[in-house]
């Protein structure tokens, strides 16, 4: 029953604007796949091009090797997941699960039970006779996930449904959903802005910027091997250190930087060039304060501020005229944090940091 | 109201002229409905009377007006209704450069003088006509086909404000969501856009029908020789009023009445039902005033009122009331002939002599027309 989501090649234009460029790639049946990007980068336009409200400009779509030029969205089988989840107002909560049911002309009685069946999935039973408006933003969350279930499409699109929802709803919507998608088994091809969902409950990360798609692989990758600088700056936090490079062994590359010597490693098995520009990026969990002196990558540096978050510390760091951003696990014993003049030497794995060139023509 | 600044007996004087003004024309034509007097006046009350609402029923120019009326009414309703709703939808689908523009043509009929677009509705077609080789037993002549068209002209654009302004409250990703959950974009029009759309359809029905109802200044040119309710009714005015028009102003108000105590039933009940909780309502705890206050009682109350007090009014006679009238008008007369009588016989009698004219002759002329005083004396 999975079907592949194959865009090949596609690109759209509005007029002179063009607002995806380009994107190719494959979703296979059964995946999580999550495209993420800041607002206006493309991603939503992507998803109602899979939908079918919008036609590529160039390229096709194919879903499960059929092109969908020329089929309506109510012929393709997939379901969408609005943003603003655009539950039918004056219909009552069974009436808008069952609402696919009722345009196939299924009968009251087995509309009306298989309704019932997904409220129950939902764990909203008891609920069905409500309006859509006596119901919890987690709640119509639930309900227009079971409306687009009960299409029963081979793939369901979600366009940043947890966005509207507050924190705490959105940390257990996202385990919910990452359930649902286990439990049904269907492709889900998610949209958001916030990388915390992305690399949660994906199998597979589309970083787009610009319309154009940086890189795709999975959450663990994406966060410990940026392939671009865009990509690196913005899943996660990153320090960025800028240098050129003075010696590359293996796949450890060495840049001259103001903060002295640093080694990190050569994005995707690059080979730099002696005198080219690049940038190091760091994550601050991946600084640690060196009680004894390290033996590469030493960083001397001044606490310039320090907040106390919890299970963490952010100490805020001067060093060669860059401010670093460093995260100390509280639970972690640091004879350094406890003197008083501020000066730390701190220290970052060659293996853990990601050397990328400043050149965006040379990156991806 | 700031009681402060002393407003309290300027805005309550100020009120009472207000309502005054409002209602004031409407009770005093519901009182001259019931007078027997042949002019509608309230002074002086002559007698209680029914036979006013029993001409106007006869009136068979105003009756057959009434119901050519009627039948134009539910025709207007029955195309600009559609037709609005078509140009509504163009204009939410529409481009916004384009949007302006449509905007402009929609309205244009409402700005156009009433009068232009019924001369031109009736030149238009007859120009039609005349280029089709129609003669004048054809639809083009025809005052119903016509006015039809001349009112729909323009009342589908009312029908189009109305809908406009509840479609921009529309949600278009509600439509996209029926599409993408397999409904046809019929299914989708149908079971998600038209019962958002119901309340304004049944308000633009209405007012379309209202506006072709009371229309007069493009109806009276596309009618042509025929006669809708509004032109009948105005031609009779030109030829005097009776009271008769009062009678007809007592059932509009009655009417209007009834209709508008039933909306605010079906109002309340709804809101008391959409607030979730209408068992705290005391109304709703008694099921026989829970009964009563059900919009259809309360049409059926009303109604049954209206006919009851119908019934009553139509065995009055005031036969009896109108003979003494006429019989005390009638005895004023004669006492004011027979004073006139005395009056003329006293100064007879105070002036014996009148050296010209023959004693008993009262004319101004000076008898001169007598034919007794040609006789030789």
């Amino acid at each position: 029953m999975t079907k592949d989501v194959v865009l090949d090649h596609v690109s759209i234009r509005f007029g002179g604007y063009t607002a995806v460029e380009n994107a190719h790639l494959t979703i296979r049946g059964g995946e999580f796949f999550s495209f993420l990007g800041p607002s206006g980068c493309g991603k939503t336009t992507l998803l109602r091009c899979i939908s079918g409200f919008v036609q590529p400009s160039a390229g096709r779509v194919l879903i499960g090797g059929e092109d969908m030029r020329n089929v309506g969205p109510n012929k393709r089988p997939t379901a969408l997941i609005f943003q603003n989840l655009a539950l039918f107002p004056l219909l009552t909560v069974a009436e808008n699960i069952a609402f696919p049911l009722e345009v196939r002309r299924v009968g009251r009685k087995q509309r009306r039970k298989r309704a019932d069946e997904l409220l129950e999935m939902i764990a909203l039973p008891g609920t069905g006779d409500k309006k859509v408006h006596e119901l919890s933003g987690g709640q119509k969350q639930r309900v227009a996930i079971a409306r687009a279930l009960a299409a029963e499409p081979d793939i369901l699109l979600l366009d940043e449904p947890l966005s509207a929802l507050d924190l705490k709803l959105r940390q257990h919507m996202r385990t919910e959903l990452r359930a649902i998608q286990q439990r049904v088994g269907l492709t889900f091809i998610y949209i958001t802005h916030d990388q915390g969902e992305a690399l949660t409950m994906s199998d597979q990360v589309a970083v787009m910027n610009a319309g154009v798609i940086e890189q795709i692989d999975n959450p663990e990758t994406i966060y410990n091997r940026p392939r671009t600088p865009f990509v690196a700056s913005f899943v996660g936090e990153s320090n960025a250190i800028h240098g050129v490079v003075l010696s590359q062994t293996g796949r450890l590359a060495t840049l001259d930087t103001p903060l002295g010597p640093l080694t990190g490693q050569a994005a995707g098995g690059r080979t730099y060039l002696p005198k080219e520009r690049c940038t190091l990026f760091v994550r601050p969990e991946q600084l640690f304060i060196a009680d004894t002196p390290p033996e590469v990558n030493t960083i001397k540096a001044k606490r310039v501020n320090e907040e106390f978050e919890g299970s963490i510390r952010t100490l805020y760091l001067q060093a060669g005229g860059e401010a670093l951003r460093l995260y100390h696990m509280n639970a972690a014993v640091s004879a350094a944090l406890a003197s008083g003049d501020g000066a730390v030497t701190v220290s970052f794995k060659p293996e853990q940091a990601t050397i990328l060139p400043d050149d965006p023509a040379l990156s991806g | 109201m700031n009681r402060g600044v002393g407003g309290g007996l300027f805005a309550f004087s100020y009120t009472l002229l207000f309502f005054l003004f409002l209602f004031g024309p409407l009770i005093i034509m519901v009182i001259t409905a019931f007078n027997s007097s042949a002019f509608p006046r309230v002074v002086p009350w002559e007698c209680f009377t029914t036979d006013w609402f029993g001409l106007l029923i006869r009136n068979e120019r105003l009756m057959t007006g009434l119901w050519t009326s009627l039948a134009i009414g539910i025709a207007v309703v029955a195309i600009a209704v559609p037709f609005g709703l078509a140009g509504a939808l163009a204009l939410a689908d529409i481009g916004p450069r384009l949007r302006a523009g449509l905007y402009a043509v929609l309205i244009t009929p409402i700005l156009i003088p009433g009068v232009v677009l019924g001369i031109s509705t009736i030149v238009f077609w007859s120009f039609v006509g005349r280029k089709l080789g129609a003669g004048y037993d054809t639809v083009f002549y025809n005052g119903l086909f016509l006015t039809l068209l001349g009112q729909v002209a323009f009342i589908a654009s009312y029908a189009m404000l109305i809908l406009s302004a509840r479609l921009q409250r529309f949600d278009p990703t509600l439509t996209e969501a029926a599409l993408d959950l397999g409904a046809t974009p019929g299914q989708a029009f149908r079971k998600i856009l038209l019962p958002f759309l119901k309340p304004a359809l049944g308000s633009a029905a209405f007012i379309t029908f209202l506006a072709s109802f009371e229309n007069y200044n493009t109806t009276v040119f596309t009618i042509l020789s025929g006669n809708t309710f509004t032109t009948a009714l105005a031609s009779k005015v030109r030829h005097g009023t009776d009271p008769s028009l009062s009678a007809l102003a007592v059932i509009i108000i009655a009417v209007t009445l009834i209709g508008a105590m039933v909306q605010e039933a079906h109002h309340r009940r709804r809101d008391l039902l959409r607030g979730g909780r209408p068992e705290r309502s005391r109304l709703y705890a008694n099921p026989l005033t829970r009964l009563l206050t059900h919009p259809a009682a309360i049409l059926l109350i009303l109604v049954g009122c209206t006919g009851a007090i119908i019934w009553q009014a139509s065995h009055h006679d005031a036969q009896a009331c109108r003979a003494d009238i006429l019989s005390e008008k009638q005895r004023v007369q004669e006492r004011l002939l027979q004073e006139q009588q005395q009056r003329m016989q006293q100064r007879q009698t105070q002036t014996p002599a009148a050296p010209t004219a023959p004693s008993n002759n009262p004319s101004p002329f000076g008898g001169a027309f007598n034919p007794g005083s040609l006789a030789p004396k």
